[in-house]
């Protein structure tokens, strides 16, 4: 725990000498312009840190997007090249146009499985049973340990051909492959690995779920609906702002995945290009070849791409997502 | 009827093998022997190898206890300047009247959707014009951007939970005389433990894990932090040190293992005030 959180234990809240407050009574302009201060001053690291960390470096990637800097020589050595980062990585960089498909693909057929994984198992858990904080404790395990570097490890070496994926298949009298080194299933586990943390969406399901009135459940079926009809007709429609939030959540998410297919391919985007990530390709070209003119422009490219994704997603929810009332 | 009373439980504790399979077999092959490793496809091996643990500690010129001991110093101070420096920035947002509150509430969430991606090459470049990359001590990029409360969604957290909190308190500080500092040293700051330890949480664990960030700063073996260092097993992935790796994955993820077993109610109550009420 924090020092600030247990330091703060301490202190009941008490009433400070009132002299300044006196003051402050008689004259409430003043109060509101030193509240307002006060915001800026709390405020202050946050702002620093919007300006230093985020805007700053944002518009210089936008500037080394269009020159050839390398990091390595100096700044003088640096040139201008106008679109030359862009026009190379749209027609002559054929790893770029990987990456983009190996991306959305990964993005595309990760974040659906996963999030009905999460829908599903969320409605098997909802109706509360003794065991149900259990199993949900349990199924968002993965979503704790699945992005780290000692899971990938673990999960490469279980789609290896001694691996406990060939070992299951065995049992079956079917003998399998390295399904790691192939470059029409290599990909197909680490979408696997993403789709293993379905915990966390599977949490948010459930709050989503106990918020949804059991009147509508009861209605329904004393008019005769089916399990089916009622999961359609209204737990769906009644979760949307859920399913939405998790959708928007988890593609941004999925896009970014770069921890599994730098450890499943050690960095390269392999085999044959079939597990670089856009992400895993940002790296190489900065960090393995230096070109952070290239990486920066690919920076760019890559927001406004999810820029894009996002506002399209946004743009369906209007078709989709139903607000039962005015202010949730 | 029995069948269907009992498809409910069957689904979820099969449901519950599958999803628990790989951490059992990690924990399991990180006691097999090399021979084992490849050839014994139960999960439990046959020879305890707890030698394995030994070796992979040891595998490298750095023992792996200097890994962890790195990891766990930049997961420490990011939670320390996350708690800091994401509670200041709540209690403006979420108490405090100012000017333009509103538009940089919203450039806040923005951020919050910002691909971290987009900004490491040039925050690379900057850490690197300040002399901060490399050196005998390479974790101040790692720390610095969460002392300035880059970390947005801690920030959307606390102003969540924060507007939780009865503002009946506030103007009672202030009727007796509290300054917006007092409010937030009497009031605010005792009540938000709760959001300040899923942070600490939250932070660690995230921390704990990530790996890009600590890829692309650490280049020093003595600075290695636990996750960068075991991408070397797959370098030197001759099958010689399967075993020794296991047992080094299994150690990393112990930790984060341990948060959850303590504070398991905790973690998926946090995801859910974050997450939802937004």
């Amino acid at each position: 725990m924090s020092p600030v959180a247990t330091t703060t234990a301490r202190h009941t809240p008490t009433v400070p000498p009132a002299g300044s407050a006196a003051h402050q009574r008689r004259d409430r302009p003043a109060r509101h312009r030193s509240e307002s201060k006060a915001g800026y001053v709390f405020l202050t690291p946050w702002l620093l840190g919007l300006v230093t960390i985020t805007a700053v470096p944002m518009l210089m990637s936008l500037y080394l997007s269009f020159t050839n800097y390398d990091v390595l020589s100096d700044w003088e050595s640096m040139e201008w090249v106008g679109l030359d980062n862009y026009r190379t990585m749209f027609t002559e960089d054929p790893s770029f146009w990987h990456a983009v498909k190996t991306t959305l693909v990964f993005a595309l057929v990760a974040t659906p499985l996963k999030l009905a994984a999460a829908l599903g198992v969320a409605v098997l858990l909802n109706k509360g049973f003794k065991a149900a904080g259990l199993f949900r404790g349990l199924f968002y395990l993965p979503s704790l340990l699945g992005g780290s570097v000692a899971l990938a490890i673990v999960w490469v070496n279980m789609f290896n051909r001694d691996g406990a994926f060939n070992s299951f298949l065995s049992w079956f009298g079917i003998e399998g492959k390295a399904w790691v080194n192939d470059p029409d299933f290599a990909l197909g586990t680490l979408i696997l690995l993403a789709v293993w943390q379905f915990g966390a969406p599977m949490v948010i399901f459930l709050a989503g779920l106990k918020q949804v009135p059991n009147e509508l459940y009861e209605a329904a079926s004393v008019d005769g609906a089916s399990p089916v009809r009622k999961f359609i007709s209204i737990t769906l429609p009644m979760l949307s702002p859920v399913i939405f939030f998790n959708l928007v959540l988890e593609t941004i998410n999925g896009f970014q995945g770069f921890t599994s297919a730098f450890v499943l391919s050690n960095g390269t985007g392999g085999p044959v290009d079939s597990t670089l990530m856009y992400t895993l390709h940002l790296y190489i070209k900065g960090w393995n070849e230096y070109q952070m003119g290239y990486a920066s422009a690919m920076a760019w490219v890559f927001l406004l791409a999810i820029g894009l994704v996002t506002a399209v997603v946004f743009r369906t929810g209007k078709f989709w997502v139903h607000y039962s009332d005015g202010e949730d | 009827m029995t069948l269907q009373r009992l498809a409910r439980p069957l689904t979820l504790v099969l449901l519950s093998a599958v999803v628990l399979y790989p951490l059992v077999w990690m924990l399991g092959s990180s006691f097999k022997s090399q021979e084992e490793v490849l050839n014994n496809m139960s999960v439990l091996p046959n020879v305890w190898t707890p030698g394995n643990y030994l070796d992979g500690w040891n595998n490298f010129d750095v023992s792996f206890g200097r890994f962890f001991v790195n990891s766990a110093l930049v997961a420490g101070l990011t939670v320390v300047a996350n708690c800091v420096s994401c509670l200041l920035a709540a209690y403006a947002f979420a108490r405090l009247k100012f000017k333009l509150r509103g538009f940089w509430f919203a450039i806040m969430i923005g951020t919050l959707l910002l691909p971290g991606h987009v900004l490491i090459v040039p925050q690379f470049v900057m850490f690197k014009t300040f002399g901060w990359v490399g050196g005998d001590w390479p974790y101040a990029p790692l720390i610095v951007p969460q002392l300035l409360a880059t970390e947005a969604f801690f920030v959307f957290l606390m102003v969540q939970f924060m507007r939780g909190v009865p503002r009946e308190l506030d103007e009672a500080a202030t009727i007796d005389g509290c300054t917006p500092y007092g409010v937030f040293r009497h009031v605010i700051l005792p009540l938000s433990r709760p959001a300040l330890v899923s942070t600490a949480i939250f932070s660690f664990i995230w921390t704990w894990n990530d790996f890009f960030r600590q890829l692309v700063y650490l280049s020093d073996l003595e600075k290695y932090t636990a996750p960068v260092a075991l991408t070397l097993f797959i370098d030197s992935s001759g099958q010689s040190s399967v075993g020794p790796m296991f047992a080094m994955s299994v150690l990393s993820l112990a930790p984060v293992f341990l948060f959850f077993v303590a504070f398991q109610r905790m973690l998926v109550e946090g995801i859910n005030t974050s997450g939802l009420k937004g």
